[in-house]
């Protein structure tokens, strides 16, 4: 009895997150993930407050805590003091420290999230560069993004002078020495070794589905494929 | 009665000599809005700000997506920091609300938990050899046009009221959920009464639109948008936004957050292509502002200058109604002044109503 729980503490933002819930459900009125998904915030926190390891397993190996968007809404509501958004990020990266997010269909986007963005982190330390955000997976992002996207360089030429180049300026390339020092910096501080576990476990579950590993295919599939049984 | 509870809600802001640090959303969809923020703030106030080369991103998304660890984004945190320390600056300037709440967070968590900066200071040596200094100040961009919003009125070519009827344009506004949900003592007005966004506008003589979901998240909700399968959450919570303010009838939307200015203007074409429900006057959208292209107007600025061309919804509306001249036909220029083609005509910008009918349909 409480295994998990004692993991989660690890984490300063449970220490942040919870005190003690007294469960009025205001942090669910407010959160605009719980009007959309069939999403409890209030039910996450009292779960987690019980210490219960096989109700806080479910829910580390489940679909809801994968629901809530980080808005943190819920923060300054809370009558309490606590902020079920922090008690979410410290579930999340225990759920994927132990590989139980890739026992849900929302957790294991985990891994297109991976490559989306923290691979573009390492590659040109942005969270996003314009030439990552492909129309074909944007259809969202309009008739105007696309003709930005094929004249990247006419379009930002005119509002910086170092687009994808060394300099002052928007969307400037990262000097390399920058960019060894982040490299670095997710060496040492823990990053890489995140980045590999999700790798791992994503592969595990990719060949259990039927896949030939954590391929594109699959990544793509946990990017676009969507039950409807979220709701 | 007017409220001024926002006053409860104040915080020091540094005048002058600013570190800027970038955001990967801001640069992405609104560079004529970085730009035009440093040479406000640079050419037309005289203000010292540094736009240094060598800072990266936060790493906010990838933290806020759960990718990047806590321990991660505090050691990029803390180089950025000490970046500017080593510029000769003490005063930190996010152009980024997930950004500035992330600098918020971790400041507030080195005090909580000592441990968590004394480890960050370690790591940061081991991977840079740098040494962590804190700034003395940490400010969004947008509360630095707050802090100079008088000088801005004083050098105003347009103000925003209709040019033709001598109304104030009502405007909506959107502080964004990371600029004052997280820590409220560091945004202006906290997150009940947000007011970095409404005191420029009054400043410059509009009229700020109460809606009743002024407060609600414009639907990012990072994985929630991130991942194509989770869109369909981004996009409900900006149409329960949009539906809100519809009836007040806002001549223009401006956002805090880089995010929230793009997913505002883009769910209203996705909305009018799928539904045909478009929210602005005249069967077109409503046009989404961020606050550097909102001072920039006021400041005589060209539109397609700020990057207003970048918009999926037509800005030329809202155009003429201030009396902002521009020519139609620079706006899809390039960088040697060269026509590089425009954009498809889309139902949000209402150039042919047989296109909606042809989407209900």
């Amino acid at each position: 009895m409480g295994k998990y729980f004692d993991m989660l503490a690890e984490d300063v933002r449970l220490h942040e997150g919870l005190k003690a819930c007294m469960n009025c459900g205001v942090c669910t009125a407010v959160c605009p993930a719980a009007e959309f998904y069939n999403y409890d915030p209030r039910q996450i926190v009292a779960i987690v407050q019980t210490r219960d390891d096989e109700e806080i397993e479910r829910l580390l190996k489940g679909e809801a805590i994968w629901y809530c968007g980080e808005c943190m809404s819920c923060r300054p509501r809370c009558p309490r003091g606590n902020t079920p958004g922090y008690v979410i990020q410290a579930l999340r990266t225990l759920s994927q420290k132990l590989g139980f997010f890739v026992e849900s269909e929302k957790g294991r986007q985990q891994l297109a999230l991976k490559r989306l963005i923290g691979d573009n982190i390492l590659a040109t330390g942005y969270c996003l560069t314009p030439r990552n955000i492909l129309p074909e997976l944007h259809p969202e992002q309009g008739a105007v993004w696309e003709w930005i996207y094929e004249n990247d360089e006419d379009v930002y030429g005119r509002f910086s002078d170092v687009y994808r180049r060394e300099g002052a300026g928007a969307l400037r390339r990262i000097d390399d020495a920058s960019m060894r020092e982040i490299h670095r910096i997710f060496e040492v501080s823990g990053g890489n070794d995140f980045f590999d576990t999700i790798e791992q476990h994503s592969d595990r579950k990719a060949r259990e589905m039927g896949y030939d590993g954590a391929t594109e295919e699959y990544m793509m599939q946990t990017y676009t494929y969507n039950s409807e049984n979220h709701y | 009665m007017r409220r001024t509870s926002w006053q409860e809600y104040q915080k020091d802001i540094a005048s002058d000599k600013y570190y800027y640090a970038r955001s990967c959303i801001r640069q992405n969809f609104f560079p004529g809005s970085e730009r035009a923020f440093l040479n406000i703030l640079g050419r037309d106030l005289g203000i010292d700000i540094f736009d240094d080369p060598l800072h990266t991103s936060c790493t906010g998304i990838g933290y806020h997506s759960d990718v990047v660890p806590l321990e991660t984004i505090m050691t990029v945190v803390a180089r950025q920091f000490s970046l500017m320390a080593e510029a000769g600056y003490e005063n930190f300037i996010s152009s980024c609300i997930t950004s500035f709440g992330i600098y918020n967070e971790v400041l507030a968590t080195w005090k909580e938990f000592p441990e968590t900066e004394e480890r960050t200071r370690k790591y940061l040596k081991e991977a840079t050899g740098r040494d962590l200094v804190k700034p003395r100040s940490i400010a969004h961009t947008s509360d630095i046009i707050f802090h100079h919003r008088e000088a801005i009125a004083r050098k105003a070519k347009h103000r925003l009221v209709n040019s033709h009827t001598g109304e104030p344009l009502r405007v909506v506004e959107h502080i964004g959920c990371h600029y004052a949900k997280i820590f409220p003592k560091s945004g202006i007005g906290g997150s009940e009464f947000p007011y970095v966004l409404a005191g420029m506008i009054e400043t410059w003589g509009g009229d700020v639109v109460d809606y009743p979901e002024r407060r609600h998240c414009c639907g990012f909700g990072f994985r929630n948008y991130l991942v194509q399968a989770n869109r369909g959450s981004s996009v409900a919570n900006s149409h329960k936004k949009l539906e809100s303010m519809a009836p007040y009838k806002p001549d223009f939307i401006v956002a805090n957050c880089p995010g929230c200015a793009m997913f505002l203007d883009k769910w209203q074409y996705a909305i009018a292509e799928m539904e045909g429900m478009t929210y602005g006057a005249d069967g077109r959208g409503i046009p989404v502002l961020t606050y550097e292209e909102m001072a920039g107007l006021v400041l005589g600025y060209d539109p397609w200058e700020l990057g207003m061309q970048m918009h999926q919804v037509d800005v030329e509306p809202l155009l003429d109604k201030l009396g902002v001249e521009y020519s139609p036909e620079a706006k899809y220029l390039g960088a040697n002044g060269k026509y590089i083609g425009k954009p498809a005509d889309v139902a949000v910008n209402c150039f042919d109503r047989r296109r909606i009918y042809e989407i209900k349909r």
